[in-house]
């Protein structure tokens, strides 16, 4: 295999691709988990809570049941298995029983031969609540009446000992002496609204029964695997007795890795011995899964005249909602990463996230790095004025390097090019001021045509983030890949991959095929459809983790089956097949110390991902609203396996940190969502979204194939920072929560 | 659900006046987002594509009869020398795909306090022609917007065409909303500085249960952004608070006073 690199007409590791869904899902064809289809299907529909918290008494059935065209109306009666489920921790009930904690909490389904009848159905299912008084404040909830029976801080084993009420989880980490006191001492409270990932395409799947007392589930998804490791249990099946399929996903951002209609599409296709599909409507969406944790923090910055940090506090409270989801990685995210890429000896670091009854929070694009983030770059800036230093003077002499030691105890290993970032941030040539008159499209208000220049004030701001790849703190994270190489009719090599990795946009299948083209010099390389049913899981789409995993996977699996390939002479004939599957792991990371919150091992997490960014404005300073003018960003990729693709990565992922900036927050009043629709959640349009600078800053990582870097996070991270520093810099007034909304900028 | 199709306006009235539940449908903007939504499910629906006389729009010695049907995208590419400030108004509504949807005639069906086209043609002092069986009548725009999402239309009835006497004034029309495009009005405002009749006419919208027109002599532009703000009764909801609304009226009148100043 040492013959110099066959030219590959598809692509190869490090070349722009363009992507195979790019051209389906820009004219209408790509087939989403909404358009699937079934013989003799039924629709279900899902009966809600319209309660944040009551007890739920007697369901009454009986006249759903007698609807036009039903055929099963389904309690926590019905559910054979377990009757709770959860990603981390199993808290959340399959269907409501004894109480209801959330507003849209699922309590009975129905299905019907026209989704029309299942919703009339629903109507009619007679729930008997007593209303009971809902916990909203996450600060007030450490104080009331628990919410759950059991909690995650009741496993002393994995988790902190919280004796406060509802407590999902808290950290606390100590780094060195926090009592160290500095020259100039900056503090501020911060805070951030529910921001939702929005994505377009709601939770859809059909359920099939196999006839054998098995169930097919076609769905929209992030993890396969995770999905059936949940739903068996429920069903009372064996794993093999579930079998998931990946459906056409419309956007997923964290949102579909809890599950949705899944056990819920299962067991009434089981009981109605008829395939079951369950389209969400829009508003359904909305309160189908989780979002992201709102936050209140509080920090503390100390440092000497030479503009050196020398100890950091943080206080960091999230809102969990209902159930725990994935609030107890998400805290310990928030706590790994709430001094930011800077090296500061001293830390006190205290992170708790709470249950309430507000909508249930988990994971969604940034994970925890987020709410920090935008906390500790207004501490920065707040800083560098205190000093009188530039911006990006003080984050250069603080900047984290390979070699340094966090808060948590691990000393920062392999690839962070946290100044190299801010440097070539900093280098972007800012454009110029356009000159006026202009369209007001080019204007703050765009279409609305409220300015011709008056009042606006043009401000520019600088932001720095960070955070892991892949899973954390000793979480076994694998990766499966499965390879076949046969040679077809006319003798030619082909090759077959089979990963169960969820193409959720991100292009992970432009990923597994470029890899495998790389790896076995063929340009013949087919992907398989993602399922639990050929192929072993490929973990989650998150965390940045799947172009780093799956290249490991998909590799190693091509390079044994080339390896078997040249153990048979080198060709195969027509009818002859190698077939092989390997499992890859990234490095091992441990959990932290429960009281100390110090790593036990060498890595908490296995790699870290930094970016800067610039972002420039115009805010109509009498009217309270902006037009974001351009955006400059330089990203640590490690290796660009598709430049292109990382360059979409960038601009969607700054289009959903510039929203939670700007205007995306999922509004509640008393625990009830008031603005489940697009028409009032919003989130950016191409006039709100402005031109993206992007360099790619590729040092590889070490530790990773082909030295890469997942990219899907980072620009979210640090977006909604950069876009609040600019608008500061505009107004000159603190914005301390966002979304900032335009009385703050007017400051009514 | 049945559809009626008529083709032409005498069909489509006798159809609305035998079956008086079934609901218009023009551009579908807002007819099927109630469907959508599932917030209703008319029996029957009377489609207005069909029917000729609806659309477009046409000049009667000095007045333009704008058709029920007439788009936005219409308005923004035929009148905007004609009627400035509606034509201002078409570009703000949606996106291109609801404007070449959405009409005038649906604007003032749903009379939404946030309705973009009912400032523009409050401040023109427009004129809405209605048919039914028991003949035409015609009303004044203010007197047709009797509440939040109510109107004039008696059950029988179709909203035929607005009628307006072009003023000639300098006019424009603004729109707030936190978003740069595809957002409902957080408030919203039309003005003319009339100098011919010697009067200022602005119109708001999403600052109380009804777009209201306030006039005031030319030689009170001073008084009258606060004058405005005043007339207002806005409230607090999921989109913006009423002390903002105030505070945004009055800005955008200064400035819509400055606008068409020059
Ligand atoms: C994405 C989106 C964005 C939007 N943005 C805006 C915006 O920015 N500004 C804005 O003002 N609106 C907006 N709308 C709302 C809508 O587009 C407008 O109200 C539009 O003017 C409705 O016109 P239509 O022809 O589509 O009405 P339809 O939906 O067909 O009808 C609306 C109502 O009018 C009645 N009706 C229609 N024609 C007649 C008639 N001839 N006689 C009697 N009754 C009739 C119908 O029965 C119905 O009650 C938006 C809608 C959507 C979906």
């Amino acid at each position: 295999m040492s013959a110099p690199a066959r030219k590959l007409e598809r692509g190869r590791v490090g070349e722009a691709v363009r992507r195979a869904d790019g051209i389906p899902k820009t004219t209408g064809e790509f087939a989403y988990a909404s358009d699937l289809q079934a013989a003799g299907m039924l629709w279900g529909h899902t009966v809600r809570s319209p309660h944040a918290h009551a007890r739920v008494g007697e369901i009454d059935i009986s006249e759903a049941v007698t609807m036009p065209g039903v055929h099963a109306v389904l309690t926590h009666a019905d559910v054979p298995g377990t009757k709770l489920y959860g990603l981390e921790y199993a808290d959340q009930p399959v269907l409501a029983f004894d109480r209801v904690r959330y507003y849209g909490e699922p309590v009975a389904l129905v299905a019907a031969e026209h989704p029309e009848q299942a919703r009339r159905a629903a109507e009619k299912v007679r729930v008997e609540y007593e209303p009971l008084e809902p916990v909203v404040d996450m600060e007030r909830a450490l104080e009331q009446d628990e919410l759950h029976p059991d909690r995650p801080t009741h496993e002393p084993d994995h988790y902190r000992d919280d004796p406060r009420a509802n407590v999902v989880r808290s950290i606390l980490i100590r780094h060195g002496d926090p009592d160290t006191e500095g020259d100039v001492v900056v503090t501020g409270e911060y805070e951030l609204g529910i921001q939702d990932q929005a994505f377009l395409g709601p939770e859809s799947g059909l359920a099939v029964p196999d006839g054998d007392g098995g169930v097919d589930i076609y769905v929209a998804t992030q993890w396969l695997h995770v999905d059936r490791a949940q739903v068996a249990p429920c069903l009372d099946l064996p794993p093999e007795q579930v079998r998931i399929h990946l459906a056409g996903v419309g956007g997923a951002f964290g949102g579909r890795e809890d599950l949705s209609m899944q056990i819920h599409g299962a067991l009434l296709a089981l009981h109605t011995n008829r395939p079951v599909k369950i389209v969400y409507t829009r508003e359904e969406s909305f309160v189908g899964h989780v979002h992201r944790h709102p936050a209140r923090i509080r920090m503390e910055h100390r440092a000497n005249r030479d503009g050196k940090l020398v100890c950091v506090h943080a206080r960091v409270l999230l809102d969990g909602g209902a159930y725990a989801s994935s609030s107890t990685a998400v805290v310990t995210n928030a706590s790994s990463f709430a001094c930011g890429p800077y090296a500061v000896a001293n830390a006190l670091v205290d992170a708790t996230v709470v249950y309430t009854n507000n909508p249930p929070c988990g994971a969604m694009r940034g994970f925890g790095a987020v709410q920090v983030c935008f906390a500790h770059e207004a501490q920065m800036d707040k800083l560098a004025a205190a000093l009188e230093l530039d911006p990006v003077e003080l984050r250069l002499r603080n900047a984290l390097a390979p070699g340094d030691v966090m808060p948590n105890g691990q000393k920062v290993t392999g690839s962070l090019p946290v100044a190299d970032v801010i440097r070539r941030c900093a280098e972007l040539t800012v454009p110029e001021p356009e000159p006026l008159p202009r369209d007001s499209l080019r204007l703050p208000g765009g279409s609305g045509n409220v300015t011709r220049g008056e009042g606006v004030k043009r401000g520019v701001g600088f932001a720095l983030g960070f955070k892991n790849l892949c899973y954390s703190h000793g979480f076994d994270d694998y990766c499966a890949a499965r390879v076949r190489l046969f040679a077809g009719a006319d003798g030619a090599l082909a090759a077959e991959v089979h990963c169960a990795a969820a193409e959720v946009g991100q292009g992970v299948v432009g990923v597994i095929t470029q890899v495998a083209r790389t790896e076995l010099e063929l340009d013949d390389v087919t992907l398989a459809p993602g399922t639990t049913s050929t192929v072993d899981s490929a973990g989650s789409a998150s965390a940045s983790r799947m172009t780093w995993m799956v290249s490991g996977a998909v590799a190693e699996a091509c390079r044994a089956a080339r390896g078997e390939l040249g153990a048979r002479g080198g060709t195969l004939a027509p009818g002859e097949e190698i077939d092989v599957e390997k499992v890859y792991r990234h490095p091992q990371t441990w959990p932290l110390d429960p009281e100390t919150g110090q790593v036990t091992g060498e890595r908490a997490h296995v790699a870290f991902i930094c970016s800067a960014m610039r972002a420039v404005v115009e805010v109509d300073t009498d009217l309270g609203l902006t037009r974001a003018v351009w955006i400059g960003t330089a990203q640590d990729v490690g290796r660009a396996v598709n430049p292109q693709a990382v360059l979409g990565q960038i601009e969607g992922g700054t289009a959903q940190g510039l929203g939670l900036a700007l205007m995306e927050e999922i509004q509640t009043r008393d625990g009830l969502i008031t603005n489940a629709s697009f028409t009032d959640y919003l989130i950016p349009t191409t006039l709100d979204m402005p031109p993206v600078d992007a360099v790619l800053v590729e040092e590889p990582e070490p530790d990773a194939p082909y030295g890469a870097k997942g990219v899907g996070e980072p620009p979210t991270v640090v977006a909604t920072a950069a876009v609040a520093a600019a608008l500061r810099d505009a107004t000159g007034r603190d914005l301390t929560r966002v979304p900032v909304r335009p009385d703050d900028l007017i400051g009514l | 659900m049945d559809v009626l199709t008529p083709r032409t306006l005498d069909e489509a009235l006798r159809l609305r006046a035998e079956t008086a539940d079934a609901w218009p449908i023009q551009g579908g903007t807002d007819v099927m987002v109630e469907l959508n939504f599932d917030r209703a499910r008319p029996r029957v629906v009377l489609n207005l594509n069909e029917v000729a006389e609806l659309r477009g729009f046409a000049r009667e010695n000095g007045t333009l009869r704008l058709g029920a049907g007439l788009t936005y995208t219409e308005c923004r590419r035929e009148l905007g020398e004609t009627l400035p400030a509606l034509a201002e108004a078409a570009r703000t509504v949606g996106s291109p795909q609801i404007q070449n949807r959405g009409t005038i005639g649906g604007n003032l069906g749903t009379a939404s306090p946030a309705g973009d086209a009912l400032p523009p043609l409050l401040v023109e002092e427009a004129e809405v022609e209605l048919a039914g069986p028991a003949g035409r009548r015609t009303l004044p725009l203010e007197e047709f917007l009797v509440g939040p999402k109510q109107n004039a239309l008696a059950e029988d009835e179709l909203i035929v065409a607005v009628h307006v006497r072009p003023s000639g004034a300098r006019q424009t029309f603004m729109k707030v909303g936190p978003r740069n495009a595809m957002v409902i009005a957080v408030a919203s405002l039309a003005l003319a500085v009339d100098r011919e009749r010697g009067e200022i006419r602005a119109a708001y919208g999403s600052a109380g249960p009804v777009p209201r027109l306030v006039r005031a002599p030319l030689d009170e532009a001073d008084g009258f952004p606060d004058r405005v703000a005043e007339a207002a009764s806005p409230i607090d909801d999921v989109r913006g608070t009423a002390a903002y609304r105030r505070h945004a009226l009055r800005v955008l009148t200064a400035r819509a006073l400055e606008r068409c100043a020059a």
